[in-house]
């Protein structure tokens, strides 16, 4: 049991086929007790089949996952008891008050009669709805739902959260706000694993788990992850005018990718101080004055993209 | 308004229904369906009650009354029994719906008196049903007894043209010559439309709201008039399919004669389509989501149509003031129109009120229809 | 926020209510030819209700709108004939092909059969999507759906675009594509306005509106609104990042410190002093920390202080 305390996320080889789609393809991670674990990548890359799996909803066709340590294939519903599970379409009930929500779900969790009142107590100053007990959930704007519905999940004090797009459509000042609370959580000891397709969010999470089409990527923590080869370095250039560059820049030497970043392009160089010295004037000569032209850190995107890039080219699937 | 786009939006339409199982259903089996099942399933003739007896006398008279029940295509006869408990037990059971019981002195009253009972036992747990079989009976009972009434008299030597009960004869008479099914199957044409029309174009336009394709839709030129009539004009073509397979259906399966023109038809359904695909489009414009919008449908067109429109349950027979309600039915006047052009070969001149009626309905139902549409959200 | 020169897009004194609450509230910005523009601003921020309202297909309730020179109040099913809007939702037909909803959508604007199937061609070339043509819409992944909408909502060359966040959800590599087909179009002189709750998306915008609670706050170039960032942002590495932030939270000239993966971040108002006393305070509490690192402050950063400022003046 201790080494389930220590890990308690293990997924070996994880496959998950509907029909002739392979939505997971052997996926294997370890997550630590106290850890904060972003899944990021697209729509229908697989992030939420994997929960899923973990959370044993779903039977994996191939592979293992010890969640709590408990064997999820044998034991699903005692791995439920662990986890608490929230997601962009929590089924709050809208046409409920804050406090009716946090009741039901208390009942469906079976905490017992003489913590419920503690622990609603506790899920609501998390929330930060003191005083809106009695509110219908429906009237709340979109960063109070999510707090509540992350209150919700953690009625029953399980040691591991699975968060599924937590922070969809919530403004900017409240997904912070909902970040800290995740990390106050962490810092108690609970696990927590998390999917978002916002490539930003990946910063606030200890490690990052890229998933493209049912594959895992990379994982690492969100600096690493940004020091990883991109196949050359990257460099940020202002200039006029913007079109003429894109074409100059293509017969450039030791020039990759070029994208446009609003009136800037952002270049993948083979060699950044080769580049820095030899491309003003190659511009110059085409007839584009170059305004600002330095190195810049790569963004999860930035990265994400390169390695979705190189981890494809091989398979030539993506046009 | 061009042409152009109430094409494209009738094309896509089509597109839409031919590649949705539940559409082409409700377009094509459903007509089917409902033929069978109202042509078959809603009869208001009773055949083939089933008839125990419990002959007391056994004679040769007794014997030759139990052959006329036989003989009636009303009934058939299931069992004999030879005391009042086992005829109560079938009652009880279902195994029978009228116990024949001859009493034991039958012959002899009949030669003394001139008259006799027998008894008949009904189950009236279907008063309808019961109602029925008793004058069936009465009437194969009084068939019987003038029969024996100008034997008699024959045998007396006497005059053959008895005053025969004419109370009983009336009734074999109305159930022989009028098969209620020939009454009630025009109907179902116009329960036909009313479901397919209804069904089919409520939909139309709360689809697009659920399914978010109304918002790209508004911010293109097209214009209410061009929707509407892109969005009914392929519903209209499979009403009138749908009504050239019912008439059809009616005539050369259920043999309902048919003596009325086309012409008559098919101008008087065109209007009653309209009616209905309007009242769909109405409903579809006003609710947004599909399922309710598919229930109000129901509500307006299926449920008067199958009460009020006097199908099956002759309007004259209604309370006063549900009559009045009927009125306002458009089924009704197109269920009138219907019958009389089946059974009676009515044409346009002998239909000239319900037809005006008609006619006025679905302009004013067109009217608020192509008004019914703003592009807007809100 | 003075208007360019030649406007395509003119908004004034734009006002809407939905049962009496202020959905946006005296809105006035202007959009040259050729622009980028883009409307950033939290769910709920008004967003969808401004590109409604630009598009035509829902009324203000006071306030003016051009575009291209027509009144879009006064006439929005002229002004339809000029602009193509991409609502935020899918809008095409799932249950019709990629080619079917095409042809829909070019014969609503009337474009004659020829001059659509040349246009048909180069747009899903330009987009990878010509292998897919005869794909159900429904089977299309997210990022081709938008693309396909984009196809449509091109088909009649519109002057301008109105893309109700049109990556929302979409893979970064369709997301790439997306945005490199709007800035082929811009070459060609296609004005866009582009909403998007991707503050990191922002960036790629030549001007960004920062909208608020249906107010406009800030309205310039990504890179000038960026030097409107009160104070540094400073990003401090550290094991113990909880540690560091109750340590650095109450000090003074620190705000928005913020944990995140690899450490702690935080705003100075003046990095010269604030840096030696951050440093102080967090050794004489003992708290293990790294480097300490300048960061260039993302619009997201830029957004939640500008917003933080504005609450205490207010």
């Amino acid at each position: 049991m201790t080494a389930a305390l220590e890990t308690p996320i293990i997924a070996q080889d994880l496959v998950k086929r509907f029909g002739r789609f392979t939505a997971v393809d052997h996926v294997s991670l370890r997550i630590a007790r106290g850890e904060i674990v972003g899944f990021l990548g697209p729509n229908g890359a697989g992030k939420s089949t994997v929960i899923r799996m973990l959370c044993g909803l779903l039977r994996p066709t191939e592979g293992r996952a010890v969640v709590a340590g408990i064997d999820v294939a044998h034991d699903p519903e005692g791995v439920r008891e662990h986890i608490g599970y929230m997601s962009q379409k929590f089924s709050l009930y809208t046409d409920l008050t804050v406090g009716e929500n946090l009741r039901f779900f208390g009942g469906i969790y079976r905490v017992p009669h003489a913590l419920l009142a503690e622990r609603i107590r506790f899920s609501v100053e998390m929330a930060g709805l003191t005083g809106r007990e009695d509110h219908l959930v429906s009237t709340l704007a979109g960063g109070w739902k999510q707090r509540l519905a992350l209150g919700c999940a953690i009625l029953h004090r399980p040691p591991i959260l699975f968060l599924d797009e937590p922070t969809s459509g919530v403004d900017p000042e409240s997904r912070r706000r909902f970040w800290d609370l995740i990390h106050a959580l962490a810092a108690e000891g609970i696990t927590v694993l998390v999917t978002t397709h916002y490539m930003d969010e990946a910063e606030y999470c200890h490690r990052v788990a890229l998933i493209d089409r049912g594959r895992l990527i990379d994982m690492a923590s969100p600096g690493a992850l940004k020091k990883r080869k991109l196949g050359g370095d990257l460099l940020v250039l202002e200039c006029d005018p913007i079109g003429a560059a894109v074409t100059a820049l293509q017969e450039a030497p030791g020039v990759g990718d070029v994208a446009v970043f609003g009136n800037a392009l952002h270049l993948l160089v083979e060699d950044a101080t080769a580049a820095l010295s030899t491309l003003p004037d190659h511009l110059a000569r085409r007839g584009v004055a170059v305004a600002r032209i330095e190195r810049i850190e790569p963004t999860i995107e930035d990265v994400f993209v390169q390695l979705v890039g190189t981890s494809s080219a091989g398979q030539g699937t993506r046009p | 308004m061009r042409v152009r786009r109430i094409k494209a939006i009738a094309v896509k339409e089509v597109l839409q229904v031919w590649r949705d199982p539940i559409s082409l259903m409700i377009a094509l089996l459903m007509p089917f369906m409902q033929m069978i099942l109202l042509g078959y399933g809603i009869s208001l003739d009773v055949k083939h009650l089933p008839v125990c007896v419990f002959d007391r006398e056994a004679s040769q008279l007794s014997r030759d009354l139990i052959k006329r029940f036989q003989a009636s295509e009303y009934f058939s006869l299931v069992a004999g029994f030879d005391n009042y408990r086992d005829v109560t037990r079938a009652l009880d059971r279902g195994e029978c719906q009228l116990v024949l019981v001859i009493p034991i002195d039958f012959t002899e009253r009949l030669s003394d008196t001139g008259t006799s009972a027998v008894q008949a036992v009904v189950d009236a747990t279907d008063t309808n049903t019961a109602n029925i079989a008793i004058g069936y009976a009465e009437a194969v009972v009084g068939g019987f007894s003038s029969d024996v009434q100008v034997e008699a008299s024959a045998m007396k030597g006497g005059a053959t043209d008895v005053v025969q009960p004419v109370d009983a004869q009336s009734r074999v008479w109305f159930n022989e010559n009028l098969e209620s099914r020939n009454f009630i199957i025009p109907g179902v044409v116009a329960l036909v439309m009313a479901l397919v029309g209804a069904q089919l174009t409520s939909l139309t336009i709360s689809r697009e709201w659920e399914r978010g394709t109304m918002e790209l839709l508004v911010s293109t030129p097209v214009t209410p008039m061009e929707l509407m009539l892109g969005k009914l004009a392929p519903y209209f073509v499979i009403g009138l399919l749908d009504a050239v397979f019912c008439l059809a259906f009616s005539v050369y399966w259920f043999t309902v004669p048919f003596r009325g023109t086309l012409v008559t038809l098919f101008f008087t359904t065109s209007l009653f389509l309209i009616v209905v695909l309007g009242i769909g489009y109405l409903i579809s414009t006003a609710i947004r989501d599909q399922v309710g919008a598919a229930q109000i449908g129901l509500l307006v067109t299926l449920l008067p149509t199958t009460l009020l429109s006097g199908y099956a349950f002759p309007i004259d027979q209604m309370p006063l003031p549900v009559q009045a309600i009927t009125y306002v039915v458009f089924a009704r006047y197109y269920v009138t129109i219907l019958k009389a052009v089946f059974l009676k070969g009515s044409g346009f001149l002998d239909l000239g009120a319900p037809i005006l009626a008609m006619i006025v309905y679905a302009g004013v139902i067109a009217y608020l229809a192509a008004r019914a549409f703003r592009k807007q959200l809100d | 926020m003075s208007a360019p020169a030649a406007a395509q897009i003119e908004v004034a004194g734009l006002v809407k209510r939905f049962a009496g609450v202020a959905a946006v509230a005296d809105l006035e910005f202007a959009v040259a030819a050729g622009e980028i523009f883009g409307l950033v601003g939290p769910d709920g921020a008004g967003k969808t209700t401004v590109m409604r309202m630009l598009a035509g297909v829902m009324p203000p309730e006071s306030g003016r709108i051009v575009i291209d020179g027509i009144d879009v109040i006064a006439d929005p099913e002229r002004a339809k004939q000029h602009l193509s809007y991409m609502p935020q939702r899918f809008g095409l037909y799932e249950d019709l092909t990629v080619d079917e909803n095409i042809r829909f959508y070019a014969d609503l604007f009337e474009i004659p059969r020829r001059l659509r199937d040349e246009r048909i061609g180069p747009l899903l070339a330009a987009s990878n999507m010509a292998p897919f043509r005869r794909r159900l819409a429904g089977q299309l992944s997210g990022g081709m759906k938008q693309k396909l909408g984009l196809i449509c909502a091109l088909i009649h060359t519109p002057r301008i675009l109105l893309l109700d966040e049109p990556t929302t959800g979409v893979d970064p590599v369709s997301r790439r594509d997306f945005w490199r087909i709007l800035y082929s179009l811009r070459e060609s002189g296609v004005t866009i306005l582009i909403s998007t709750a991707y503050l990191d998306e922002a960036e790629r915008c030549t001007r960004l509106a920062l909208l608020h609670q249906g107010r406009l706050k800030y309205c310039d170039t990504p890179r000038r609104l960026k030097q409107l960032m009160p104070g540094v942002l400073l990003t401090i590495a550290s094991p113990d990042a909880r540690a560091v932030r109750d340590t650095i939270a109450g000090l003074e000239g620190v705000s928005g410190v913020l944990l995140v993966g690899d450490g702690v971040r935080a705003v100075v108002d003046d990095e010269a002093r604030r840096l030696p006393e951050l440093r102080r305070a967090l050794a004489s509490a003992g708290v293990p920390f790294g480097a300490v690192a300048r960061t260039e402050p993302t619009i997201e950063d830029l957004f939640v202080a500008l917003l933080r400022q504005d609450e205490e003046a207010a």
